[in-house]
């Protein structure tokens, strides 16, 4: 092999540079940030189904509902939680607990990189805007 | 060790693949599992019903009735104002006498309903020509009670439904329907712009029981909406009691908006 010590320096060169982000973070103390959910602060204790759950697929509920209400027109959801029953509609049962909509729902779509378009027809909550 | 180029890529080409297939099939195979339940049948729903409307046209008249029902409709559902007539939006509007019923033209009596102004909407037509020719079913006619509906998530604003209605009752939004409302009423989404939209009879008003906004806008019996399927119905009772028409009948669409002229 000629010139090997100079492919070798430069796989090592490329390695640290593509690592560098991945080794900052492991030596830097601080904390890499996690979006900070803001509660409702006056909404209902229980959200309609438990809130780890809720966290991991809320984006399954919602379709679900979506198409529930929509193509077959049934419009109660009983929660496996508390049995209470539940207008299935996003403006009004998630954001008449959820008001604040650049606190809840945006703050972790952006840190997610992910953008429903729940709100190009949706109306949100007016004390957002 | 037999190390070739060749079965390097061919180890490489077949971890992709079983990489990319297991991903794909775990999203295929997950289940939306929702902890709660819904109902299987919403209690009003088992009963076969046929929605339909009369409009008394007389009555809108004496009592100058269009505008309160337009803004009422209009507003309840956030149909947007263009004023430009290439982009206007509308799910109840006014024809004038022969525009609304063609078939109807004959040149004496035309002289005398020339100046009416017939309040016009989609007809929810047992027989509709919009949903068959909708590539992603966004728009069907519910079995349960006849009202021809719309799915916005799923409209793709092909608009062949569009030129399907003999009626001209479906609107295409080719600017931001945000932008032609003043104000907006929480309760009921927008549009977005590339979507079709048109009348559903109020279908979410009639799930809470509620009678459609141009119907309660009226006091006076101009717009009575009710169940065909129900003998005792105000509805049946009109059309026992008066004659209607109903528009372009001869197109075999079987609209389901009844007019006493």
């Amino acid at each position: 092999m000629h010139d090997g010590w100079k492919i070798v320096v430069g796989l090592a060169v490329f390695v640290l540079l593509v690592t560098s982000p991945l080794v900052y973070n492991a030596l830097s103390a601080e904390k890499a940030s996690v979006p900070e959910l803001v509660k409702p602060p006056n909404g209902a204790p229980e959200c309609v189904e438990d809130a780890a759950w809720m966290r991991a697929s809320h984006m399954d509920l919602l379709n679900d509902w979506r198409d529930i209400v929509v193509r077959e027109g049934r419009r109660d959801y009983t929660s496996g939680l508390t049995g209470t029953v539940y207008d299935m509609s996003l403006s009004k049962t998630c954001m008449g607990c959820h008001s604040n909509k650049d606190e809840f729902c945006d703050r972790c779509h952006t840190y997610m990189a992910v953008a429903p378009y729940c709100w190009d027809c949706h109306v949100e909550p007016e004390e957002v805007s | 060790m037999d190390r070739t180029r060749r079965r390097f890529l061919q180890l490489a080409g077949a971890g992709v693949v079983g990489a990319a297939g297991g991903t794909a099939l775990r999203a295929v195979a997950r289940e939306p599992e929702a902890p709660g339940s819904v109902e299987s049948v919403q209690p009003q729903a088992g009963i076969s019903r046929r929605w339909a409307m009369v409009v008394n046209l007389k009555a809108v008249e004496r009592h100058h009735s269009w505008d309160r029902i337009i803004e009422a409709c209009h507003r309840a559902h956030n149909v947007p104002h263009f004023s430009s007539a290439k982009d206007e939006v509308k799910w109840i509007w006014t024809e004038e006498f022969e525009a609304a019923f063609p078939s109807q033209e004959q040149p004496y009596v035309t002289l005398e309903h020339h100046d009416r102004r017939v309040p016009v909407l989609c007809n929810h037509c047992d027989n509709p020509p919009c949903t068959r020719v909708c590539p992603t079913e966004a728009t069907w006619k519910r079995e349960s009670d006849g009202i021809v509906m719309m799915d916005w998530h799923r409209c793709i604003g092909c608009r062949y439904c569009v030129v399907a209605c003999p009626y001209g009752s479906r609107s295409f939004n080719w600017r931001d329907p945000r932008t032609g409302l003043e104000e907006i009423t929480k309760e009921f989404p927008t549009r977005m712009r590339g979507v079709v939209e048109k009348c559903t009879f109020c279908e979410e008003r009639i799930a809470r029981g509620l009678e459609p906004a141009c119907a309660e806008a009226c006091e006076h019996g101009e717009i009575v909406f009710g169940d065909l399927e129900d003998a005792n119905s105000e509805v049946r009772r009109l059309l026992r009691e008066h004659f209607t028409i109903r528009r372009k009948p001869t197109l075999g669409t079987q609209p389901q908006v009844y007019y006493i002229v």
